[in-house]
């Protein structure tokens, strides 16, 4: 992994299982940032417009194996650090990651990928300054993911490892793999944990307190110019 | 066969029972030409055959080609996207057809793209890593031609120069067709570079299309008989 020496901004990313609670953490940081004029950037797994397309269709007519899963993924974050992270962390900026690499590895792995050949596919993308994994027990992932809706998607629920013809089965044998991938590279890349389990307002208080433990906020103010408030 | 590196999970070499022949040159090498001889021929001889090349997945090459008009992607983005469509066609193509025993013909292979990296400055390990997952062709032909004749037959076949064969996304020259000679060295070096690392048979591209095909023939021949003395004799008599 790249050394994050020449960077003047901050790189803080959020991991863990869906549903353990992460976006909701990553969320309510960025609105302390702001409260606290404090330049913050935000970017999510999956979301680059040049791939979005190609990951649509690809999802819609199931034609992804691993490997090619895999790689579109890593196009996406490629794209998505060169423009949305890159620029804002050598600008001095607090970058806000929802998943980061540790995602890919985790759910490549799972998938039966190679994990160096991962790890290289990501070996440009910077350490980043805080990575915290929120821990939840499995069965409480997929509770929180079931409540409220009957349909996992395909790809979500692992269907094309063919690891059971029931879709909750599926996700739950899939999702029990992807844990244990976490838990791999939760120990490798000493990842802080946070309880996912505990109330949202005292992790977010611990989540706090770890970052302003670990960055010097004020360097990281907007200065001279004025922010625009959306 | 067997794979550069730890190969596409659960695929097993030992069932790959085809052969995998591939082309690269530079763009106007004559690639395209002399795969389509080829098959004529192998086919005449009674040799199943596919063909594969870069940019033709399903998956993504359409998302591909309209990215590469707004020509904005970065040299790593561009590289990783590329190495989705090659898996793609590996895995939904190349990989199958083996297994079935097919004779394989793949209009350029992991070379082009490892070239186009190394032009643009991307590290070779990092590049070969990516790769790692791809099989190892039985022959590798590289057909070299001199960069005259590449401009010569660009522009007959398509009557411009593509924006990224041309490497305009480097900054080489002000104008294209500048760019595209200083490219097309650049990546010949490359090839040059890889000639022995992974065994091309280098072929003298700027001959005739009929001399070309022969001397590949030749070697294919070699490697695999294709042509059994009885027909050979058969088509002696006939012809």
């Amino acid at each position: 992994m790249m050394e994050n020496t020449e960077i003047t901004g901050r790189l803080i990313v959020v991991e863990g299982l869906d549903g353990s609670g992460k976006s909701t953490q990553i969320e309510l940081l960025r609105k302390w940032f702001l409260s606290n004029n404090i330049k913050v950037a935000f970017t999510e797994w999956n979301s680059s417009e040049l791939v979005k397309r190609a990951m649509r269709r690809g999802k819609k007519k199931r034609l992804f194996t691993p490997t090619t899963f895999s790689l579109l993924h890593a196009t996406d974050f490629a794209d998505r650090y060169e423009r949305q992270m890159l620029p804002y962390l050598k600008a001095g900026y607090i970058v806000l990651a929802d998943r980061y690499k540790y995602t890919a590895l985790a759910r490549d792995c799972g998938r039966g990928c190679d994990s160096e050949w991962v790890e290289n596919l990501y070996d440009f993308a910077i350490k980043p300054h805080i990575a915290l994994f929120f821990r939840i027990p499995l069965d409480t992932a997929i509770t929180r993911v079931m409540d409220g809706r009957n349909v996992i998607k395909f790809y979500e629920a692992g269907m094309d490892m063919g690891f059971s013809e029931n879709e909750v089965e599926s996700f739950r044998i899939f999702q029990g793999k992807v844990s244990e991938e976490y838990e791999k590279i939760v120990e490798k890349y000493a990842l802080k944990v946070i309880d996912g389990t505990r109330p949202i307002k005292e992790q977010q208080e611990t989540v706090r307190k770890i970052v302003e433990k670990s960055i010097d906020l004020k360097k990281y103010r907007y200065r001279g110019t004025e922010r625009v408030v959306k | 066969m067997k794979f550069y590196g730890k190969g596409i999970p659960g695929a097993d070499p030992e069932k790959l029972t085809g052969r995998l022949i591939v082309v690269e040159g530079l763009d106007g090498s004559g690639r395209s030409t002399q795969i389509s001889l080829l098959v004529d021929w192998l086919e005449d001889n009674g040799h199943a055959t596919a063909t594969t090349g870069l940019n033709r997945s399903n998956l993504v090459s359409n998302e591909i080609r309209t990215a590469k008009e707004g020509h904005k992607m970065s040299k790593k983005t561009f590289t990783l996207f590329y190495a989705t469509d090659f898996m793609d066609q590996l895995e939904h193509i190349i990989l199958p057809s083996l297994r079935a025993g097919a004779t394989v013909l793949a209009d350029r292979y992991i070379y082009t793209p490892i070239a186009r990296g190394l032009v643009r400055g991307l590290d070779r390990e990092w590049l070969e890593k990516l790769y790692a997952v791809a099989v190892i062709p039985d022959l590798i032909f590289y057909l070299n031609v001199d960069s005259y004749i590449s401009i010569e037959r660009n522009l007959e076949q398509r009557s411009e120069l593509d924006y990224w064969e041309s490497g305009m996304d480097m900054g080489l020259a002000n104008d294209i067709s500048d760019s595209f000679t200083l490219y097309q060295q650049r990546m010949g070096n490359e090839f040059e570079n890889m000639a022995d690392r992974y065994g091309f048979i280098t072929i003298n591209g700027n001959r005739s299309i009929a001399q070309v095909n022969g001397n590949m023939r030749k070697r294919i021949n070699k490697a695999f008989a294709i042509e059994t003395n009885r027909l050979r004799k058969v088509m002696r008599r006939s012809g």
